[in-house]
């Protein structure tokens, strides 16, 4: 076959020393070849995906063209099919998750990181890896007994009362909507952050800590002026990460964002997502162009997630280099 | 200011401890020998329990450790034994690329694969969509603990003689055995809860599911459905259903994890 005997001359040094019969009766020859294809399957089911996704839209692509992010009107009877609700969702539910989820998450990682003793940091990170585990149906479930409930009856009506004047929070308080999907958001990203977060910061150099402390500042002052900067990228990365995954979060969204189609600035309206449109309406959509729409919307939450993975991986790795770089000069 | 991060870490693993008690409360008092033996009870009807969920989602993450394991497994040994650089960077990127991808995305993947074609849902529709989920976690954890293997073993098995094939199945499978096990544990609880890629592949199902070939039911899928009805009753038993599988999936964590401090503390004396 045309693969193996170009794989052949490829082979490691100690494997290329041999022939290749002698080879091919170890079985060496056979189990490259098998493993091969067990890795290349890997590599053309995610190019199958992407086809799969950009061939089922093909037919809102040509009808609606860019329209199709442009428009609000989300309407199966008549064939309207506009995304703009749903992406407007996603990221105000995700905007909400990264407001409460990043200043308590990276505030965790610092003192995982940095204060706590180590068994004590590592205790912890077991409960919080825990945490992660999570699954999301678990959180929706949580999120429409206690969270919505919670949010109807208690911190809604206050945030009328004090900051009612403010568009943010005008409309009645249904419970479910953008605000309570992003509260529960947070609770699923922050073990994420804080996960990432606290490596990266324990791959900052220890030199870099005792010089700032040998200049005399406070430990604080070397956490928060030297320590984060030089982990900055690697937690903005994790940051990225997580919003990652907060765009792509289906579950525990649909449960609790009310399911409605519409783009209001006030958070307690209740609002949809592109995950949780797709969640709710795929499954009874009728006709090739509703279904179509639902998968372009795939689509985009796909290329959103791709993109900001990409990000956040690169930029992961770029701190992460600098640490050991700088550690081992 | 450094209290107050400790403040932070202390609120999120409140969370947990939140979460597992309120579990266990709501999902002790509704949980009974009849959840784990019965079909559900029509709408109304006190009683009535899951057992259709647990065998279907059984059979679902069966069918997903039977695609996602080998796949997994096998590309790692590829990318960490026989693979060159290229390869092994467009295998690896492909399967972040996979990892990546939002849950409900894959789910649309698997409808138009496996239930398109078909014309209907069914039980192996969902366990591809579990199954596609498992292969890039499988894979590139393995191909880490595979890689930690020392070189010297590798020189060893290879100067007694042995071909290359040999050295992986004797030597460096047998030392790493630990951390792939953890790694395969740790990929089966992650599809264990997943619902949104079987919403519309294994669908769901009121009854039994004999064969693999027709909708069934799954307890992701059923605490799903029975948290947004308005019955009372239905809410009690999701309560159940979360409690016995938020217990499954952090079990097989916590064992997952014991695993393999075991195998560190053993490498390090």
């Amino acid at each position: 076959m045309a693969t193996t005997t170009t794989i052949v001359p490829s082979g490691g040094p100690v494997a290329g020393s041999r022939s290749f019969l002698s080879r091919l009766r170890d079985g060496d020859e056979i189990a490259r070849l098998i493993t091969f294809l067990f890795a290349a399957s890997v590599v053309l089911i995610t190019a199958l995906l992407v086809y799969e996704l950009w061939q089922g839209s093909a037919l809102p692509r040509h009808q609606f063209g860019l329209n199709f992010f442009r428009t609000s009107v989300w309407d199966p009877v008549f064939d309207q099919f506009g995304a703009l609700p749903f992406i407007y969702g996603t990221l105000v539910t995700s905007a909400v998750a990264l407001l409460i989820a990043v200043p308590l998450g990276i505030g965790a990682a610092i003192f995982l990181a940095e204060l706590a003793p180590l068994r004590l940091s590592d205790t912890l990170e077991f409960f919080i890896d825990l945490l992660a585990a999570v699954p999301s149906v678990i959180y929706g479930l949580l999120g429409i007994f206690i969270v919505v409930p919670l949010m109807r009856n208690g911190i809604q009506p206050q945030l009328k009362q004090y900051l009612g004047f403010l568009p943010l929070f005008k409309g009645p308080a249904y419970g479910l909507g953008f605000l309570t999907a992003g509260v529960v958001l947070a609770i699923m990203i922050i073990p994420y952050i804080i996960s990432v977060s606290r490596e990266i910061l324990l791959s900052v150099p220890r030199d870099q800590r005792e010089a700032a402390l040998a200049l005399g500042s406070t430990r604080w002052e070397s956490t928060w002026k030297v320590v984060v900067p030089f982990a900055r990228t690697g937690i903005i990365g994790s940051v990225f990460l997580a919003l990652a995954r907060a765009l792509g979060e289906t579950m525990a969204v649909t449960m609790v964002i009310g399911n409605t189609p519409v783009i209001s600035p006030s958070l307690l309206s209740p609002g949809d997502s592109i995950a949780s449109v797709i969640a709710s309406q795929f499954k009874e959509a009728t006709g090739e162009l509703y279904t179509q729409s639902l998968i372009e919307l795939g689509l985009v939450l796909f290329l959103l997630t791709f993109i900001l993975n990409g990000l956040a991986r690169l930029m992961i790795v770029i701190t992460s280099q600098r640490g050991s770089g700088t550690g081992l000069a | 200011m450094l209290s107050m991060t400790g403040v932070c870490a202390v609120v999120a693993v409140c969370v947990l401890f939140f979460i597992l008690g309120y579990l266990v409360y709501h999902g002790g008092t509704s949980i009974s020998w009849n959840f784990f033996t019965r079909l559900p009870a029509p709408v109304g009807e006190p009683g009535g329990g899951m057992a259709n969920a647990i065998v279907g989602s059984a059979k679902l993450l069966f069918l997903a450790t039977l695609i996602g394991v080998p796949v997994g497994f096998f590309g790692a040994i590829y990318l960490a034994e026989f693979s060159g650089t290229a390869t092994a960077f467009i295998v690896r990127y492909a399967a972040d690329l996979l990892n990546g991808v939002p849950s409900i995305v894959i789910g649309i993947f698997a409808y138009s694969l496996a239930v398109l074609p078909f014309k209907h849902f069914s039980t192996f529709a969902g366990g591809f969509a579990l199954g596609l989920m498992m292969i890039p976690i499988t894979l590139r954890s393995t191909e880490e603990f595979l890689r930690s293997v020392p070189i010297s073993l590798r020189e060893g098995a290879m100067a007694l003689g042995a071909g290359k094939w040999k050295t992986i199945a004797t030597v460096i499978v047998p030392s790493a055995y630990r951390g792939i096990l953890t790694t395969i544990l740790l990929a089966f609880a992650r599809v264990a809860g997943e619902t949104a890629p079987l919403l519309f592949t294994a669908l769901g199902n009121r009854f039994w599911s004999p064969g693999w070939s027709q909708p069934t039911a799954s307890l992701p899928v059923a605490i799903y459905n029975y948290a947004i009805s308005p019955y009372e009753d239905w809410h009690r038993q999701a309560w159940a259903a979360g409690l016995v599988l938020l217990a499954l999936i952090l079990i097989i964590n916590i064992v997952a994890r014991g695993i393999l401090a075991r195998s560190v503390s053993v490498s390090r004396s």
